[in-house]
């Protein structure tokens, strides 16, 4: 039976120690009860690219040794940077979010670093990744030496307090408002956080995963299409 | 609607609605005299004025809310959201090629670049950027820069009829209209084309195209001298731009300033030269600047990249002609669309030959076509962002994926957003009447600022 099976690679088989962000059941949303098609048994581990190893390649080996470098001048630990990860050729750093703000005051201000303009904040909602739900992402370029990177930070959903980038890029206090708007994730220190997409007496932050899309299913020659989150997903 | 979260509510919302000091107007219509000898009471004169959010003057839905004493503008907030369509949320519920449908809605007037930005990021994360098809970033390039013109156009009109030049808006938009039916020419649609799509283009230029925007770019470089002889040593037009909206190279930066505004300022950062995508690398331009970092000089810019825009689109007809008959869309067939659009007596539709196949010859590709179109292509965990120099500055693509067949999350940053928050900066102990100026000179359009 098996000898005509082609041999897959195993999905989700990414780099060990990649940032597992949630586990999916079944397919077809045959998750329990008569299934007995298989897909029931489906289980799929979703891991996004976990931390790389030097050298990373280009000019992110500089970029990380001169960050580094100027980190322990300022006497921070090593622990102010969690991680680098390099995917498709862009690098990404984690850093924690007690240092945020030294790090990134660095980046702009180190004369070998330099990243002068942020291009903004965005949130992004992992439900299922306990402790670290809510991730606070900031892309940073830097015209002088035409290098980009990306600051990540993280917080859990029931502390979703992150420090506020105004007071070193204040670009973002629109992208920080609407990050605020759309995640519920608290930036301190930011000047008004307020929301600014949705209407003020709005309730909720719409696009946490587990806020409904909304919608109507539409009639359509006599048969319903579904609301579309309610149609049905493979993944 | 369910409503999930409770911890983080905003707590503003509960709190009363009660003025914290000072006593409040409230002026919408009524006598005049009321009004002044209600005025008269205050010992400060504090004139809040709301303009918008359908002010003709405010590009869509924007409302700008201006603390005025007598002429002069003493604060300027900018209200936001009007326009908000949750887009980013929609596509998180459709695969990742229905997703151009949605992003090319975003800025209505660069829908050309909100796709081929998208689409850079889809095929970053999928890792076949290498495999594009050189025509497919040609005619990308061509759509991109015949849009940049439209656009800049409308920046032009728009702006121009807001200081009572009437007849820029009519010249600008009867150009305008010129570029909208070569697009309507090339893919069906004048605006929200869906024209990108992951891995090359819909479909490849139709029969006389070269020909068409060959005399388009021969009718614009008649046209284009028109507006320099109307603005740019009109007093009145000088006496109304120059010296307002001023931002300098320090304040664009700290505010995240890019496209048009950072180049009056005098720094030449333009993406298509700094991280050329779409083989913007191999096509001679220049990066025009000013140096003035006012109104003025943003006008100068904008026509200047116009004449650049003319010269590209020039060299990708070369090149359209050169790669005659090559393909427009990735060979992996697990990507690439399945169906080919062509001409029937009905208009535009899949391929019969296409549907003969799949409908009486074979099983297999019914199959492969069903499973595209229904369920998509995956594409592997992890997070890119790609960015394109749009005519407003960057547009910058934040797409994550979990390795499904939908974004898990895509963000687009866009320039108009960004932007819109040098309005305090650039109105601010100004004249009234500059600030409609200001604004026009940073060409924000809500449908990308409020997505």
């Amino acid at each position: 039976m098996t000898e005509n099976v082609p041999a897959l690679p195993e999905r989700g088989a990414e780099p060990a120690g990649g940032e597992l962000i949630a586990t999916r059941k079944g397919m077809f949303g045959a998750r329990d009860g008569g299934d007995t098609s298989g897909y029931g048994g489906l289980v799929r581990r979703v891991e996004l690219p976990g931390a790389s190893e030097r050298p990373f390649g280009g000019y992110f080996d500089v970029v990380a040794d001169e960050l580094e470098g100027a980190l322990e001048e300022q006497g921070l630990p090593l622990e102010a940077i969690s991680a680098y990860v390099v995917y498709r050729g862009q690098l990404t750093i984690h850093v924690p979010r007690e240092h945020l703000v030294r790090v990134a005051r660095t980046l702009r201000d180190d004369p070998a670093l330099r990243f002068e303009l942020c291009l903004g904040v965005t949130g992004i909602h992992f439900p299922e990744e306990g402790g670290r739900e809510l991730h606070s992402v900031a892309g940073l370029l830097s015209i002088t030496h035409n290098r980009r990177i990306r600051l990540e930070t993280t917080a859990p959903d029931v502390d979703p307090h992150i420090p506020s980038l105004y007071d070193v890029y204040p670009t973002v206090d629109w992208h920080e408002r609407e990050s605020y708007d759309m995640f519920g994730i608290v930036y301190d220190g930011h000047p008004g956080l307020t929301r600014i997409l949705m209407p003020d007496d709005w309730l909720g932050h719409p696009q946490r995963k587990d806020y409904p899309l909304g919608g109507i299913p539409v009639e359509f020659k006599g048969a319903q299409i579904p609301a579309p989150d309610q149609r049905r997903a493979y993944s | 609607m369910t409503v999930i979260d409770g911890s983080a509510q905003s707590e503003a919302a509960d709190e009363t609605q009660e003025p914290t000091e000072g006593r409040v107007f409230t002026v919408s219509g009524g006598d005049w005299d009321d009004i002044l000898a209600g005025l008269q009471e205050s010992p400060e004169e504090r004139i809040v004025v709301n303009m918008g959010p359908q002010h003709p003057s405010t590009h869509g839905v924007l409302r700008v809310i201006l603390e005025i004493d007598g002429e002069t503008v003493t604060e300027a907030r900018c209200g936001i959201g009007y326009l908000h369509t949750g887009i980013e949320k929609n596509t998180e519920f459709r695969s990742w090629v229905q997703g151009t449908t949605f992003v090319t809605r975003m800025d209505y007037l660069t829908p050309l670049f909100n796709e081929t930005a998208y689409c850079l990021a889809v095929e970053k994360a999928l890792d076949i950027e290498a495999q594009i098809p050189e025509r497919a970033s040609v005619i990308r390039v061509l759509m991109m820069e015949l849009n940049r013109i439209s656009s800049h156009l409308v920046c032009l009109a728009t702006g121009g009829m807001e200081m009572g030049a009437l007849t820029m808006m009519t010249a600008g938009f009867r150009e305008r209209e010129e570029t909208l039916d070569l697009f309507e020419f090339i893919t069906g649609l004048r605006m929200n084309h869906a024209y990108v799509r992951p891995g090359g283009v819909a479909q490849d230029l139709p029969p006389g195209a070269v020909d068409k925007i060959g005399n388009y770019v021969k009718l614009m470089r008649k046209r284009f001298p028109d507006y320099a002889k109307l603005c740019n040593e009109n007093p009145i037009f000088r006496g109304r731009t120059e010296g307002v909206g001023y931002l300098d190279l320090a304040g664009c930066m700290a505010l995240g300033i890019t496209g048009p505004v950072l180049r009056s300022a005098g720094l030449p950062h333009d993406l298509r030269k700094s991280e050329p995508y779409c083989g913007y690398e191999t096509y001679e331009f220049d990066v025009p600047t000013w140096d003035t970092a006012d109104s003025y000089g943003r006008y100068r810019v904008r026509l200047a990249e116009m004449y650049e825009s003319l010269r590209i689109v020039e060299q990708c007809l070369d090149r359209i002609q050169r790669t005659q008959g090559q393909p427009v869309m990735v060979e992996d067939r697990k990507i690439a669309w399945p169906a080919q659009l062509a001409l029937g007596s009905d208009g535009m539709g899949n391929s019969l030959d296409h549907i003969r196949h799949i409908m009486g010859d074979s099983m297999e590709a019914l199959i492969h076509h069903f499973k595209l179109v229904t369920e998509g292509f995956h594409v592997p965990p992890g997070q890119v962002y790609t960015a394109v120099e749009s005519p407003k500055g960057e547009l910058g693509v934040h797409v994550v994926s979990d390795g499904g067949t939908r974004p898990y999350r895509v963000h687009f940053r866009d320039p108009s957003f960004t932007n819109l928050q040098a309005t305090a900066a650039m109105c601010e102990g100004g004249q009234l009447a500059d600030v409609i100026v200001a604004i026009a000179s940073l060409d924000p359009v809500m449908g990308g600022v409020d997505r």
